[in-house]
């Protein structure tokens, strides 16, 4: 008996120690295989095929990310009020918008990539374009934004709802005023997911952004990102380099937005008050 | 003269049958208290006053509440306007999580007041009013999450005052709330009789004596007795409540 | 009245945010569905699915993608058998064997690990894993069990978060109902406490096996793509999203339309995977 506990205890540490170990294996290894080849013409404005710099694709990346919460917040955080502030009990609608919800979270990128190519690239004819690379990012992270959001009104206490009403107020000032700010930490957590998503995507984007390797200058160009970017070093076996540094880079980006993320939600769990 | 006058209300939630055929008289600047066991329908009734039973899905009323002859019912009546009018204080304090100022602020804001020293103005008169100015007139931009239980439906009180409202509906003020801050807003209820029509909502029967006027017994949907506080609990008419008041249920 | 009308303005404004994603999943399967099903038809599902010979720049062309279903579902399956196991068991670590300063730690480090990028995961894959298969097992190091590995860990936080959630929300009264009767705490949280945590470990499986059929980037830097049924876990293979990708970039007419097919062999193994997953979600909450 005690033995076969033992054992049991073993194997969960032992399952534990692995996880973590791999994945501070895995950043341990970039970042300090990748710190020594961080040159600064990496960071040189433009891109040659003989400093490979990453700089235009830190500013498409940044380009992507902002145009993309730019349409996916509103539409996402305005479906979390319908669903959670407008919609009734047991309304089909809902029902049917949960159901969407959770396919669209559970489609591979490289299926929103394709689709993007076929609806926004070739049939709207946007070509690679920072438009068609955007929309398609749009549509995934959608499931992200909508989810946080929704968490994020049900836990606010309806009293304070009540105690709005209960005022005079109308439904529209009441979310505005007194439930959106309340609600606020766990939606701003789910848009730096998103955030995330987006910095970290390749497949969807590869065939809608495109992989130019110059600065994007407008809706209808084309560019990489720093995810791409790095795909297309690694997979050339040319530049590995140059890879581990563009590795680090994102890396440190990914730990920034998980910080940040991680803050915010402590935050809200930490409640009102606060 | 009645102030809320209440004929013939039946409210359903879904199948269940809630409150049967209400009637009474409330008369302005008099304060009412509703009593009886938990789910006899006091707050249901207490939140039809103010519509707060529009949220309430699945619920259905028939029959009038006037306010000042007017049914608050009809299709012409704002729902916002009429809130303003009938304010409420709920029974867990809930105030904003922003500044005491923007608490007491957000009623006037929300009706188009938006001159600061007209604000200010209502901001010390309904702190004022509520008895918690001394106490929180330094710390004005102090978030009221800070404030003790007490302090804070205080607060929600002042914050109710703040639109100049003509009759207060009061669901449990008390029961979240110690001993001493009880008394607080009892001797404060007191006070406000001067100017407003106070509806109570209380399980405490010494509440109820303490400061009503007038005390309806709420028992299974149904109002069985509406009299005078000192008569309901000095010589009950019915046996029902008689049972209530000693102790015998509930 | 002004501002009623308002108000009703902005609910139809929810409403339509609220239908977009309805109208986004209309038009993934429509475009997807569309592109790729009257090759299928022209082809034959038969040839198509079953076909063991993809050679796209033959002539005829052959588009039998066997090898590529046969590629992704041993992937998965291999990254599974890795995977599961370890992701469980840590989340019942982080559930029940770990204090709560430790967790306050290892919780966010789990957000992390689904947030690393998978061309991060990938590269690693290759500058590490790679090599060391190489020296074990011959070859370009490029395989089965490479891959394999590297989708097991790359499936190990959405395995995590979700069991670790499901384990957490078992009523106490279960565990301290066995401690009650003399059980260690390995026994109860084993004997009692997992087994009602059954239909969330089950959920987060599914989750992860849809992951893993559907990550690409990670999955081409390392698996060899070579499109052919492998007769071993040493040899390289090709998955139907490596496929899509691999050939994308050049295919055309009859070449590009058998890659939407591809994707839509994929996108049905998805959506089975997603209507199992809500199935099993559905039950647990009845």
């Amino acid at each position: 008996m005690k033995t076969k506990s033992r054992i049991m205890r073993l194997l969960i540490k032992a399952s534990a120690f692995i996880t973590f170990a791999a994945l501070f294996f895995i950043i341990a290894y970039i970042i300090i295989n990748g710190m020594p080849n961080l040159k600064p013409s990496l960071f040189a404005l433009e891109y040659t095929t003989t400093n490979v710099s990453m700089f235009p694709s830190i500013i498409n990346t940044i380009l992507l990310v902002l145009l993309t919460l730019i349409i996916a917040t509103p539409i996402g955080v305005f479906t979390g009020f319908y669903l959670v502030e407008y919609a009734k009990r047991g309304n089909k609608l809902v029902e049917v918008i949960r159901i969407t919800t959770e396919t669209l979270s559970g489609i591979p990128s490289i299926v929103y990539g394709l689709f993007g190519m076929l609806f926004f690239v070739y049939r709207l004819e946007f070509s690679y374009s920072l438009l068609a690379g955007t929309l398609t990012a749009a549509i995934m992270v959608l499931p992200v934004i909508i989810r946080s959001t929704e968490e994020a009104l049900m836990a606010v206490d309806d009293s304070l709802r009540e105690a709005s009403l209960g005022l005079g107020a109308g439904k529209l000032r009441t979310i505005f005023r007194v439930v959106l700010p309340v609600a606020m930490p766990g939606i701003l957590s789910g848009i730096i997911l998103s955030i995330g998503r987006i910095v970290g995507e390749t497949a969807a984007l590869m065939y809608t952004l495109g992989t130019a390797t110059k600065m994007i200058n407008g809706f209808f160009s084309s560019g990489r990102t720093l995810s791409l970017h790095m795909y297309v070093l690694s997979s050339e076996g040319l530049f590995v380099k140059e890879a581990y540094a563009t590795g680090v880079i994102l890396l440190l980006i990914v730990l920034l937005i998980n910080g940040l993320s991680t803050y915010l939600s402590n935050k809200l769990t930490k409640g009102r008050l606060d | 003269m009645d102030k809320i006058v209440i004929r013939n209300l039946d409210l359903y939630y879904d199948d269940l049958h809630a409150l049967k055929n209400i009637n009474m008289d409330i008369k302005e600047k008099e304060i009412t208290a509703f009593i009886g066991p938990s789910g006899c329908g006091k707050s249901s009734l207490l939140k039809s006053i103010n519509r707060m039973n529009d949220l309430v899905e699945g619920c259905r009323i028939t029959g009038e509440i006037l306010l000042d002859g007017k049914n608050i019912f009809d299709n012409d009546v704002d729902v916002n306007v009429l809130r303003k009018r009938i304010g409420m204080v709920f029974q867990k304090p809930n105030p904003f999580p922003m500044s005491i100022y923007d608490n007491i602020a957000y009623g006037p804001r929300t009706h188009g007041i938006k001159n600061k020293a007209a604000l200010d103005e209502i901001v010390e008169k309904s702190l004022r009013g509520a008895a918690i100015w001394d106490e929180v007139k330094d710390d004005l931009k102090k978030n009221a999450l800070r404030l003790s239980g007490g302090q804070q439906q205080r607060i929600c009180i002042a914050r109710a005052l703040a639109v100049e409202p003509e009759v207060l509906l009061m669901d449990e003020p008390t029961s979240a709330l110690d001993p001493i801050s009880t008394a607080k807003i009892e001797e404060l209820i007191q006070q406000l009789k001067d100017k407003y029509t106070i509806i109570i909502v209380t399980h405490n029967m010494q509440q109820a004596t303490r400061v009503s006027d007038k005390t309806a017994f709420f028992l299974t949907g149904e109002v069985v007795e509406f009299d005078e506080t000192k008569k309901l609990f000095s010589v009950p008419k019915d046996k029902r409540t008689e049972d209530y008041i000693t102790g015998r249920f509930g | 009245m002004k501002k009623i009308s308002f108000e009703g303005f902005m609910k139809g404004v929810f409403m339509l945010c609220a239908t977009t994603s309805i109208l986004a999943i209309i038009l993934i399967c429509y475009f997807i569905f569309s592109g790729g099903v009257p090759f299928i038809m022209e082809y034959g599902l038969k040839e198509f699915l079953l076909g063991t010979s993809w050679r796209p720049s033959n002539t005829p062309p052959a588009f039998g993608i066997l090898p590529m279903i046969f590629g992704s579902l041993v992937m998965t399956l291999v990254a599974v058998v890795l995977g599961v196991p370890i992701g469980v068991l840590t989340a019942t670590y982080l559930a029940k064997f770990c204090d709560k300063r430790l967790y306050k730690i290892l919780k966010p480090c789990i957000n992390l690990m689904a947030g690393i990028p998978s061309i991060v995961y990938g590269f690693f894959a290759l500058v590490v894993i790679v090599p060391l298969m190489k020296d074990v097992f011959g070859g370009t190091g490029m395989n089965i069990i490479t891959a394999s590995i590297l989708l097991a860990i790359m499936i190990l936080p959405t395995i995590i978060g979700l069991s670790e959630s499901s384990i957490k929300s078992v009523p106490n009264s279960y565990y301290e109902g066995s401690i009650g009767l003399g059980a260690s705490h390995e026994r109860a949280v084993m004997t009692v406490v997992l087994p009602a945590a059954k239909s969330g470990i089950i959920s987060s499986i599914i989750l992860g096996v849809g992951r893993a059929i559907g990550e690409t980037m990670a999955v081409i830097l390392v698996a060899g793509n070579q499109p052919r049924i492998p007769n071993s876990l040493t040899k390289g293979v090709r998955t139907l999203t490596t496929n899509i990708v691999l050939e994308m970039a050049y295919a055309a007419d009859a070449h590009r339309e058998a890659l939407i097919a591809t994707a839509v062999v994929l996108f049905v193994f998805i959506l089975l995977i997603n209507a199992i997953f809500l199935i099993v979600k559905r039950r647990t909450l009845n």
